[in-house]
């Protein structure tokens, strides 16, 4: 079954976004993560962690600075 | 708008930039192996205003105001002035007090360490391993779930506070300002302090990184975590690219000059060295950057950033009202017991501000 695993690094300053984003990624390696963030700083970080980690990134803007990112493993 | 820092060319041309401009600056005037140090300037600023009567080290240093003032223009240019704080302001102040005390001890932040090798100092590296060490410490707490609040938006007038006080600094330098007969504003007649490449030189160099650093997030702490946390290695690009391209043109320039013995404004005490690298490495991994990246951040709005910024100014007029900074003579008599009190201030930080997950 797949889940959505939700990440709320909303202000939330480096490299905390990286880390929360990399600890749902590890307990839940197979399923859909969503992350909210609000700066560009760590919109970038989290996407490069995402790829890194094989998985696919969907950003959405919220707002103004307010950021969705939908990131799905790709193996 | 893409940016093109965020390739891993983009990284190293601006870590390059910094490693043969901090060449440049000590070619121009700055002090040897001392080009660029946040930890140093700033202490020459606090000098400067009287917070220290070290009367060595007393110099508005206009690199740190073109820091400010680069990282505020670019981030203003990019849209990505952002004015923001509330994340643990005075917890902020501390951690960068004690890491100005740490830098103090060792005499250099984590650039100046890094310049300091690309002179020949081999006593950077006990610097250098200190600060890793530091930072491995940071990241056992930040996997454990560390971190300082969330920040929240700010007031318009909250992220000009930083590039105003730049400015008014920069103002009573270019004017060289004094308020009564022998200071304040002091300027030191010896010393490290005496020394610096003309105003415009600084402050189109200063301008220059900051606007390149605010782009690209160059960070030295970030370079060095965030290998060791994600394998990441697009800071580190930047780091070692200042090194070799600091290295090169010091050769180039005649500044090479390897040993531990007898480097400028450096000492040859390896625990201190190492144990007072660790204290701000692991202030630094806590408060989310190292010195140069809290200034830029503190151009694009960060008040946290500022008030981190304030605490080393703060830090660096303890360290020398309280006999704790080092010289070229060694380790002072409080030096080290400063050390110990920043790191166990550090650790009760760090176990009392981890987040419970679910």
């Amino acid at each position: 079954m797949k889940m959505t695993k939700e990440v709320d690094a909303r202000g939330l300053s480096c490299p905390i976004p990286v880390v929360k984003t990399k600890q749902a990624m590890e307990k839940n390696p197979s399923d859909e993560i969503t992350v909210w963030v609000d700066s560009r700083v760590a919109k970038e970080n989290v996407s490069r962690l995402a790829k890194s980690k094989n998985y696919s990134v969907n950003i959405q803007v919220v707002s103004n600075d307010e950021y969705q990112l939908t990131l799905r493993p790709t193996q | 708008m893409k940016n093109i820092f965020f390739s891993r060319a983009g990284m190293i041309i601006v870590g390059a930039i910094i490693g043969v401009s901090a060449a440049l600056l000590q070619y121009f005037g700055n002090p040897p192996n001392m080009g660029i140090c946040v930890a140093c300037f700033e202490r020459d600023i606090a000098g400067a205003l009287g917070l220290h009567r070290a009367d060595v080290v007393q110099y508005l240093r206009p690199e740190i105001m073109g820091f400010v003032l680069g990282a505020f223009l670019m981030a203003a240019f990019a849209g990505e002035f952002r004015p923001r704080g509330g994340s643990s302001p005075l917890i902020r102040f501390f951690l960068g007090l004690f890491a100005m005390i740490g830098a103090l001890v060792f005499l250099g932040c984590p650039w100046r360490a890094l310049l300091r090798l690309a002179g020949g100092d081999g006593n950077a590296i006990l610097g250098l391993l200190g600060l890793t060490t530091g930072i491995f410490v940071g990241i056992l707490f930040l996997r454990k779930g560390f971190n300082l609040g969330r920040s929240h938006a700010q007031a318009t007038g909250s992220g000009w506070v930083m590039p105003a006080l730049m400015l008014g600094l920069l103002f009573l330098v270019t004017f060289q300002v004094s308020f009564a007969p022998g200071g304040p504003i002091f300027f030191s007649a010896k010393g490290p302090g005496s020394m610096y490449a003309p105003l415009f030189v600084s402050i189109i160099a200063g301008l220059g990184i900051g606007a390149l650093a605010q782009r690209s997030r160059f960070c030295t702490m970030g370079a060095i975590r965030d290998v060791m946390l994600t394998r990441d290695f697009h800071l580190l690009g930047g780091v070692l690219a200042l090194l070799v391209f600091a290295f090169a043109t010091n050769l180039i320039l005649g500044q090479f000059k390897a040993g531990f013995e007898g480097q400028p404004i450096a000492h040859t005490n390896h625990l201190w060295n190492f144990l007072g690298m660790s204290l701000s490495g692991l202030a630094f991994a806590l408060a989310g950057g190292c010195p140069g990246r809290q200034l830029f951040l503190s151009g694009e709005g960060d008040a946290d950033a500022g008030v981190f910024v304030l605490g080393m100014i703060t830090g660096a007029a303890v360290s020398h009202n309280f006999a704790m900074a080092s010289s070229a003579k060694g380790v002072a008599a409080f030096g080290p017991i400063s050390v110990i009190f920043g790191i166990v201030f550090c650790l009760a930080v760090g176990f009392t501000m981890i987040e419970k997950t679910e």
